[in-house]
Order: C-alpha cells, then sequence, then structure tokens
C-alpha cells in the first residue's frame, strides 16, 4: 500500500544556495571552485585570533536581488549572529549567520503542476557563511579514523532560503526546487552548479492522516544536491514514516542523512548533536541598514525571471510545454532569445533549437553556452528554409555541418551546392525520367493507389540528392500523372 | 539561584569543557553572582524599547567584491597540530 492512500505528506525545504561573487563573504578570498586544498584561506576565515571579519557589499546586493525576485519584504534593519555549534569543518565553533533580523522574509513563488498553479510561501532567506569540506580517511565518516579538512569553502557566502510547509505532493516539491533554483539562475544570484555543490537542500517532511488539519511530527534530511537525491530520499522517507504509523508507532523527530549508494535514510542523532546553538549577535559586525533606493536601484536592474519569460514566449506562439523546456536551462533561453532577434518565426525557432540542436549537443556532450552553431548561424539557416532556397531536410545536414565547421549556413550551402532546385524546367526532366522508369508505381497510382506516389517522390528526391523543392515535386509530379 | 548546576554542567558540555566537581560547583557560584548581579538591569523598564544589536551605532561597513591573495598552504598548515597532504587532519570525528 502507497503511503498516498491513507496519509497527506507536508513538506517544507531549506535551500542552501552558493552566491556567485568573486571573494567570500567576509575576506578577500576567491570563491573559485576546486583550487588545491587549503589555498584560498586567511587568518580572517581561518578564524585565527585577533581578525576581524568584513561583509561583502555584492552579498547584500545579491541577497536583496534573490529576495526581491521571491516576492520577499526587505528588512530596513538586518544584523548577523554566532550560531555555536562544534564540527572540524567549522573553523571558528560557530558560523556567522542571521537569525531574528533576516535580510529577506514573506515571500512566494507559484510552482504549476500537472496545470495547476500554486503559491508556496518562503518564510525568510538570510545570509550565511558556508563550512569547509571534509575528506573522511575510510568510507564513511563513521568507519574513518580521521578526517581531511579544506577550508577553502569556508566563508563562501551562501543564501538560506526556508520554505513554507506548503507542499503536499513529491511533485510539488520538485516543481518548487526547480522553480527556485531557475529563478536563482536567471536572477545571477547562483551559478547553481548542482554537481560542484552549489546548490544543497535539507527536506522536512511528516506525514498525517488525509483530512487532519495538524502536523504530524517530521524528520529533516540534509544536504541532498540533485533533483533526483530528493525524489528518491523522499520516496523512501515516506514510506518508512507510513510504515512506522501503520504499525501504530511514532516518528523521531530527528536530523536524517541520505546514503545515495543504499537508496535509503538513516538517523544521525547522537549526543554531540544537542540543537542549542546558542545564538547571539555578532559583535565583529555592524547591522545593515538598508534603505529603499538602495532596494529599488537593485529591483530596476532585475532581468527578466523565468516566469515572465515563460510568459513572454508563449504570447510569441510557444506551447505552455516549449516554452517550459526552452526556459529549464537559462543558457538555452539566452540562446533562443539571441537566435530571435534574427529570426522571428517563434514555433520554427523552438522545433530547431529544442530538436536538431539540442541532439547535435546532448550527443556531443556541450552546453548552449559552447555551442560551436551559434545563434546568429541557426537564424541564418532558418532564413535560408523559410526563403525556400534549400528545404527543411537538407538543413538538417546543414547544421551538423556547421556544427562540424563553423562555417556559415550561406557558405555551405554554396560550396556544397546544396540550393534546391526550383526551377521548374529542370524539376520537368527529372520527373519525366523517374515516371519513365517506374511504369508499375504509374500504373497503380493512375489505378487508385495513392501511397504509390510516395515511391516516385522518393526516387525524384533521390535523383536530385534531396535538393528538389517538395511542394513543387508533388505539384508537378500530380499534373503530368493526371494527364 | 539564576543557573542550576545542571545547566552549568551543560553549557560545559557545549563548551567542550570537561570540568572537576569541585570546579562545577565553583563555577555554578560564581555564574550565579554574576547573574546576580546583571539582574539589576530588571528594573529598568525596557517596554517601547528594540533590543540593542551592536554597542556602536555604526552601520553598513562593506567592502567591495575584490580578490585579495590568500595564505600559503605551507603557512596555513604550520600552525595545525596534525597535517596530511595539504589537509588539516582531524580525529575520528563521531
Amino acid at each position: 500500500m502507497a503511503y498516498d492512500d491513507k496519509y497527506e505528506m507536508v513538506c517544507g525545504v531549506e535551500t542552501h544556495v552558493e552566491m556567485a561573487t568573486k571573494t567570500k563573504i567576509f575576506c578577500g578570498c576567491s570563491t573559485e571552485f576546486g583550487g588545491e586544498q587549503n589555498t584560498h584561506v586567511c587568518p580572517v576565515c581561518l578564524g585565527l585570533p585577533g581578525v576581524l571579519p568584513v561583509l561583502n557589499r555584492e552579498v547584500v546586493n545579491l541577497a536583496i536581488k534573490a529576495g526581491l525576485a521571491l516576492n520577499c519584504e526587505i528588512a530596513e534593519f538586518s544584523k548577523f549572529d554566532r550560531k555555536n555549534y562544534y564540527y572540524p569543518d567549522l573553523p571558528k565553533n560557530y558560523q556567522t549567520s542571521q537569525y531574528d533580523l533576516p535580510i529577506c522574509k514573506n515571500g512566494w513563488l507559484e510552482i504549476s503542476v500537472n496545470g495547476e498553479k500554486k503559491k508556496i510561501g518562503i518564510t525568510r532567506a538570510h545570509m550565511e557563511e558556508d563550512a569547509g569540506k571534509l575528506v573522511h580517511s575510510g568510507e564513511t565518516i563513521t568507519t574513518s579514523n580521521s578526517s581531511g579538512v579544506d577550508y577553502n569553502r569556508t566563508g563562501v557566502p551562501l543564501l538560506e532560503i526556508v520554505s513554507e510547509p506548503d507542499m503536499r505532493s513529491v511533485d510539488e516539491v520538485l516543481a518548487y526546487l526547480e522553480e527556485l533554483v531557475q529563478i536563482m539562475e536567471y536572477a545571477g544570484i547562483s551559478d547553481c552548479k548542482m554537481e560542484q555543490g552549489s546548490v544543497r537542500f535539507d527536506v522536512n517532511v511528516s506525514l498525517r492522516l488525509k483530512g487532519s488539519s495538524e502536523f504530524g511530527t517530521r524528520t529533516e534530511t540534509k544536504n541532498l544536491n540533485s533533483f533526483n537525491s530528493v525524489r528518491r530520499c523522499l520516496e523512501y522517507e515516506l514510506e518508512r514514516q507510513a510504515d512506522i504509523l501503520d504499525e501504530g508507532g511514532a516518528i523521531v523527530q530527528e536530523t536524517r542523512t541520505w546514503d545515495e549508494g543504499k537508496g535509503m535514510t538513516l538517523s544521525l542523532r547522537s549526543k554531540e548533536e544537542a540543537h542549542d546553538y546558542r545564538y547571539f549577535p555578532e559583535p565583529d559586525l555592524m547591522p545593515l541598514v538598508i534603505d529603499r533606493k538602495w532596494v529599488d536601484e537593485i529591483r530596476s536592474a532585475m532581468p527578466e525571471l523565468p516566469a515572465a519569460k515563460r510568459q513572454r514566449l508563449q504570447s510569441l506562439g510557444l506551447p505552455e510545454y516549449d516554452a517550459g523546456v526552452i526556459t529549464s536551462f537559462k543558457a538555452m533561453a539566452d540562446y533562443f532569445d539571441a537566435a530571435l532577434e534574427k529570426f522571428d518565426d517563434a514555433k520554427t525557432l523552438a522545433n530547431w533549437v529544442m530538436g536538431d540542436l539540442s541532439g547535435l549537443l546532448k550527443a556531443n556532450s556541450c552546453s548552449f553556452e559552447d555551442s560551436p552553431v551559434s545563434p546568429v548561424q541557426l537564424a541564418g539557416l532558418l532564413t535560408l528554409i523559410k526563403k525556400g532556397e534549400i528545404s527543411g531536410k537538407i538543413g538538417k545536414t546543414v547544421i551538423e555541418e556547421i556544427y562540424k565547421t563553423g562555417k556559415d549556413p550561406e557558405t555551405i550551402v554554396k560550396e556544397k551546392g546544396l540550393v534546391q532546385i526550383s526551377d521548374e524546367g529542370a524539376l520537368e526532366k527529372i520527373i519525366d525520367e523517374v515516371i519513365a522508369a517506374n511504369p508499375k508505381s504509374v500504373g497503380d497510382y493512375q489505378a487508385g493507389k495513392e501511397n504509390a506516389i510516395g515511391f516516385l517522390v522518393g526516387q525524384i528526391m533521390k535523383a536530385t540528392k534531396g535538393q528538389a523543392n517538395p511542394g513543387l515535386v508533388n505539384k508537378l509530379l500530380r499534373g503530368k500523372l493526371a494527364e | 539561584m539564576k543557573i542550576s548546576r545542571k545547566e552549568v554542567e551543560h553549557v560545559a558540555l557545549l563548551a567542550r569543557l570537561k570540568l572537576t566537581e569541585e570546579e562545577m560547583n565553583q563555577y555554578t557560584e560564581q555564574l550565579n553572582s554574576i547573574l546576580e548581579h546583571a539582574a539589576m538591569l530588571d528594573q529598568i523598564d525596557t517596554a517601547g524599547v528594540s533590543p540593542t544589536a551592536h554597542a556602536v551605532q555604526l552601520y553598513n561597513v562593506l567592502r567591495d567584491d575584490e580578490v585579495k591573495p590568500s595564505m600559503d598552504q605551507e603557512k596555513v598548515l604550520k600552525n595545525a597540530p596534525d597535517a596530511e597532504d595539504g589537509f588539516f587532519r582531524v580525529p575520528r570525528i563521531v
């Protein structure tokens, strides 16, 4: 029996997003990913005695921007606090975070699941510093005698975005996460490189009997780093909770971890983990006073966000599905917009971007940012097809050729002699030859077998290496056969 | 009594301090006298006063997002009790 026959799930998510700054939140060390261990560190982010942190202005700018993109109120007064706990990835033994006066609160974003729209509340979003990276000597933390610590990531600015417990299905959770990550990417808050851990999710979930209005006891599974992990983790955790409840047991409110290999969540309970963070105001940082002029400046520079982009694409004639696919990756949407400037038939363009070009890029593990076929080249190719200079079929050969050589479509068509044959005299000659060579098919067609014409068209296309104008071939051929 | 011995034990655990019986009694007593002294503040009417975020009235101390040189790895690890392959090495965590 599936959990959702009897129970309703309630889920809220905390999302940590690494902000796209050049330097860390409180010092000038680089935030670049992948440096040799402990080479992007200084006395400030190492927490050496006597140092003073200074807040990065760009972190505040991005946090305000994220808040506006998520329809939040931006606090006029905000401050940092110390969250105290001991863990080796935290050199100061406290994390500088925001407690009671976060920079953003009371926002929302809209999701769409099976055509139904729903608003998911954003409780708050606050700035904090990331922790370091641990490399365990054994296979897992529990089987290791020692661990190595790399503090390069320590102090990389994070935005923690806390949702309301508004989600009622796994699909809603995934829709929320995808929309959130898209907004962060479009607004330029983060590069959102999931494979580098730029976005991480903590998932809070509980079950309650259908029809009940009270929340059940929840668990929190920390540090999920892909949409797929979130889906699998939720499916496992919901069944686990349902099994316990079915047997009359009680859910323990606890923190759990997701084991990707085993495909299960595991309890992280331990005596060490007394959740007593003893927050207090950070005395080393001055509070923030954010006047409305500052907020308005950021608002006026806000780029087009995914929801607005989807709407614009639909208004250009794209179906909702196409608009959704094209906006799902910012690089793809940017590519589309750049090509649209030179070729204004949005639906045809969408077909090529989502079809042939996506296919080519995928086959070569290439991204839209690095596409060897530029938006201008694709627009040029589609213009040639639209003008009737080449057929759509030849177009597929040309796009592959652009991909391989980087040459412009016009040059390729000229060099390879691919121009469509629309000269009636030339076509008639070939059609006459094909009719003469295939008396059986001609007879079949004339006896009423409509399908037989397909074979004849095929022969003509073959004879012209696909360059015959198909519309014209059809017209001329039918005319001749009716004679 | 503002703070119980049990609370002192808890705070000591959170601060990773291993205290003897004698120290535990001593600190409970001392912490209580500090808290009693501070309790004087309770006499002040603070209705309508917002909590102080910082003792100094200074706001928006910010720096530009410009990369500054970091430390050499060798120097970074110089004071580490234990290090290996460029990592700080720490004993078993859990």
